[in-house]
């Protein structure tokens, strides 16, 4: 027999191990996010994944599934408390859209898209973060920086080159890059890195690639990111069963 | 002072020796490199990274950085830090700074020019019953006076050694007010222990343990050890213990998780973070009771059959490591700790780990990262500490209040501690009573006392409000004066701070809100982002500027907060913010400037850029905005 619980009033079947997110995803139940990359372990950071397990908040992405468990991922509470934390992403940064190299293909502009963000509402608190443009073929823009740390994490666990951390904290949290001056160019780093392909916003970017598709026509231009997400996943998914 | 001596190096090789190069000693090794060299320079960092990371060179800065008492840039010969939660401000820890500041020719949180000396602010330093308290090179000076300022100028100077400062300025007090079952009944050391190892000779009398130190039988069963764990869990099962932490989860529940799950070894972690502002019971505690506290460890460790207990202490307590260090080596000789205990086949030992300055190390998984020499971010949420802890293995986080009862429990059973306090609280509690009252200090009543009488006790007059809990805890009215300290109607870390009817609530709710933005460890949005919102808004009403709209904003924010945050600091900051609105609601209306929107954004402000780049000062070079101030 298999092991469900219920999600906004649908079954969902899920393996022992898996999490809520992992589970809806699956079944082709859209949960936001933008420090996960299912390639890689969870962390939950941002927070905008979260869902109600029997009417308790967790985060999908770290929550297990467990059997006959009420989960609630898509009402307007949910939706609208989401935004608030993309809200907060934007103001805590510097991010000009029209101008970024990201635009269209940027996860923190499409989710805000798709929960139907219409403004920052937040004053802006204009931070002073210094960008890196040392390095040749990579630039680390921190202003676009929204500390999901997956470039951490993938640098560190995957790459095996712990390239990048997080120092300081609370509000003054930035990314700080692994060399004796601090800088790319005096890092380890490469372009063909795992690290360089998981930020989800235009901070952690290849040099030269700038515009290669043009605007209009990139991932999130022409669709939104929960479709776009779903397939990447579903298609993840086949990909590893080959 | 030797350090001049000494070159970088020199310092920095036998610390990082002493700790065998164990990464997971980083922080360890980080704050005693601090305590010598006053900063943690380039090149030790450097050396550090080498000697326990090879390569990787971002992990020490990350930590560096996190630590509040931690610093790469060098902090002067004397470091100051003044204590600066609401009650040192009720103090007038402000003006005492200001004094200091203005004799020693020092900007706060600058160093000298001269590099001798630098003055900074703090969390609280848990002294809130002996207020105003600095910090000076990591010792505590309590019970300021502007007679003491004028001393620490002159030392500071004449550049006289702290060690060589008066001794009658770091007279710490206990200050203990009122007396029940935990610090009456003082047990002796070792008692509670020998009570667990009876439960095994009484088990397998025969067999059970030798007298006569012989080489020991190493199997659990036939010992008859294993039938006394269960015997001390069955104990601490009738005591009902609730863990004094804050959370109250029952001790014994925690106890045994650990030890039916499956892992290569187990951990016993004592909780002596005490950060939530307003309180110092456990530094009580481990001054005067540490054996006790000790004991609780140990008795846990027999119980969940752990070999190593590690007391976790935040870095403001730092001036009792002598002690600490002291007790922990008497119990060694006297076999309480070590291997066989008492002559048993239980081996267990003791060692301390120090924190740097950082609330949320207060919260389990945080501390755990934090002895395993990382930055204090709380953990994902699962598998808990029970299951996959320190070093990834099964372990238990309990309070320092918590081990000292179950030493209680341990020696005198399980019935009858729970006699004490109320059905669903049982035993008694440590309150620390500070603000606005005769006799602030610790009062140890059973559970289920009311405010009321603890405000009469402690001789409070005209009370406003007090603050049960910290920050994180409840605001409280006069109204609600006759509600009971306990898990079933006001919960709370035994923290009561009183503010009489002169205090402005909204300077505590401020106080609270900068407190939450300076702790929160930055991990997930909404607590870094929301917990400066906040004080962005407070900051507007503040100066008079605040609108309805703000008001309603307080509420999303907080709603957040409490949702959607990570781990409980963000989760509580919202508290102080919501009792706040509710029920001392006109300390945001006289100082509503209108009941329309208002922009944070100030138009004067930004054009006072362009007014010096032109160097205009004439009235049409100003905005009228038309400041209210504040009617107090
Ligand atoms: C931000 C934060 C700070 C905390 N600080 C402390 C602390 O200083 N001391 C403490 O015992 N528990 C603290 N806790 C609670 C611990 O996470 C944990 O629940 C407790 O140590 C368990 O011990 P107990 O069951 O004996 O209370 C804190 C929790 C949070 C979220
Ligand atoms: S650079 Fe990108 S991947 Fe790295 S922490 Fe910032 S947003 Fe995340
Ligand atoms: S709520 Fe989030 S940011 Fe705040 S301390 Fe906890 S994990 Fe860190
Ligand atoms: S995606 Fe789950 S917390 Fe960020």
């Amino acid at each position: 027999m298999e092991n469900t619980f219920s999600l906004d009033g649908k079954e969902i079947p899920f393996e022992p191990g898996q999490t809520v997110w992992d589970a809806a995803m699956a079944a082709g139940v859209y949960i936001p996010h933008l420090c996960h990359n299912p390639d890689y372990e969870p962390h939950s950071s941002c927070r905008l994944c979260t869902i109600t397990v029997n009417g308790r908040p967790f985060a999908a992405c770290t929550q297990p599934a467990v059997a006959d468990q009420l989960v609630h991922n898509n009402t307007p509470e949910l939706n609208a408390m989401r935004r608030t934390i993309l809200q907060m992403l934007f103001v805590e940064g510097n991010h000009y859209c029209p101008s970024c190299e990201k635009s269209g293909n940027c996860k923190l502009q499409s989710s805000a898209y798709d929960l139907g963000m219409q403004d920052n509402h937040f004053p802006q608190l204009f931070p002073h973060r210094e960008p890196d443009s040392s390095h040749p073929d990579v630039i680390l823009d921190r202003d676009r920086c929204i500390l999901c740390g997956l470039c951490v994490r993938v640098s560190r666990d995957v790459d095996k080159k712990s390239i990048f951390a997080i120092a300081n904290r609370g509000i003054k949290s930035e990314l700080i890059v692994n060399s004796p001056s601090g800088k790319l160019v005096d890092s380890k780093v490469s372009v063909d890195d795992e690290a360089m392909k998981v930020c989800p916003v235009g901070s952690l970017m290849i040099k030269r690639k700038g515009f290669e598709v043009p605007i209009g026509q990139r991932d999130y231009d022409k669709e939104p990111i929960s479709v776009v997400s779903l397939r990447q996943f579903q298609g993840r998914k086949e990909g590893r069963h080959e | 002072m030797s350090s001049t001596k000494l070159s970088h190096l020199e310092v920095v090789r036998p610390i990082v020796e002493k700790y065998a190069k164990d990464p997971n000693a980083l922080l360890q090794i980080l704050i005693e490199v601090q305590e010598i060299l006053h900063c943690v320079p380039k090149d030790v960092q450097d050396y550090i990274s080498k000697e326990l990371f090879g390569k990787s060179r971002v992990r020490v800065p990350a930590v560096i950085s996190f630590y509040s008492f931690l610093s790469e840039q060098y902090l002067g010969e004397y470091v100051v830090h003044f204590a600066d939660n609401i009650i040192e401000q009720m103090l007038g820890n402000r003006e005492l700074a200001a004094r200091l500041c203005s004799k020693l020719g020092v900007k706060i949180g600058k160093v000298r020019n001269d590099g001798r000396v630098s003055v900074h602010f703090t969390s609280c330093i848990g002294m809130s019953d002996q207020a105003p308290a600095i910090l000076v090179n990591g010792r505590t000076i309590p019970k300021l006076t502007p007679e003491k300022v004028d001393v620490i100028a002159q030392s500071i100077t004449a550049q006289m050694p702290v060690e060589r400062w008066p001794e009658s300025l770091f007279v710490v007090e206990d200050n203990i007010r009122r007396s029940d079952v935990l610090f009456r009944r003082k047990i002796e050391p070792g008692s509670a222990i020998k009570a667990c190892l009876d439960r095994a000779k009484a088990a397998h009398a025969p067999v059970a343990l030798d007298e006569q130190l012989s080489p020991l039988p190493s199997d659990s069963d036939k010992t008859g050890l294993d039938h006394a764990a269960q015997e001390t869990l069955a104990e601490m099962y009738r005591s009902d213990l609730r863990g004094r932490g804050g959370a109250g989860f029952k001790a014994a529940i925690k106890w045994e998780t650990a030890r039916d799950k499956k892992g290569s070894s187990r951990y016993v972690l004592c909780n002596a973070d005490e950060g939530e502002p307003g309180t110092f019971k456990d530094r009580v505690l481990l001054q005067n009771y540490a054996d006790m506290v000790f004991e609780g460890m140990t008795v846990c460790g027999f119980t969940i059959k752990a070999k190593l207990g590690i007391l976790y202490i935040r870095g403001e307590y730092r001036y009792m490591k002598e002690h600490l260090d002291a007790v922990l080596q008497k119990r060694r000789e006297q076999n309480l700790l070590g291997e066989h205990i008492l002559g048993s086949p239980f081996s267990f030992d003791i060692k301390i780990h120090w924190g740097a300055g950082a609330y949320v190390c207060g919260m389990e998984t945080a501390m755990i990262e934090s002895i395993e020499g990382k930055r204090g971010s709380p953990r994902k949420r699962w598998p808990l500490p029970v299951e996959w802890g320190y070093k990834g293995q099964p372990t238990v986080v309990n309070n320092v209040e918590t081990y000292a009862g179950a030493a209680i429990v341990a020696v005198r059973g399980g019935s009858w501690f729970a006699q004490h306090g109320t059905m669903q609280s049982t035993g008694t509690k440590l309150f620390c009573v500070s603000g606005d009252c005769e006799r602030p200090g610790i009062y140890e009543y059973p559970f289920g006392v009311s405010i009321r009488e603890v405000l009469r006790d402690c001789g409070a007059r005209n009370t406003q409000a007090v603050q049960i809990s910290g920050p994180s805890g409840m605001m409280l009215p006069e109204s609600e004066f006759d509600r009971l300290l306990a898990f079933e109607d006001v919960p709370s870390v035994g923290t009561v701070m009183i503010f009489d009817k002169s205090r402005d609530m909204f300077d505590v709710l401020h106080n609270f809100a900068k407190f939450f933005q300076h702790e929160s460890c930055g991990l997930c949005t909404p607590c870094r982002v929301g917990t400066t919102l906040l004080v962005n808004i407070l900051d507007k009403f503040k100066k008079g500027q605040g609108s309805a709209l703000d008001l309603e904003e307080i509420k999303n924010i907080s709603q957040l907060l409490k949702t959607f945050s990570h781990c409980g600091l963000g989760q509580t900051a919202q508290a102080p913010f919501m009792d706040a609105l509710q029920k001392f609601r006109p300390i945001f209306d006289k100082r509503l400037k209108s009941k329309e929107f208002i922009p944070a954004f100030s138009l004067n402000a930004a054009l006072e850029e362009a007014r010096q780049l032109t160097g205009r000062t004439d009235p049409g070079a100003f905005i009228h905005e038309d400041i209210a101030e504040p009617a107090h």
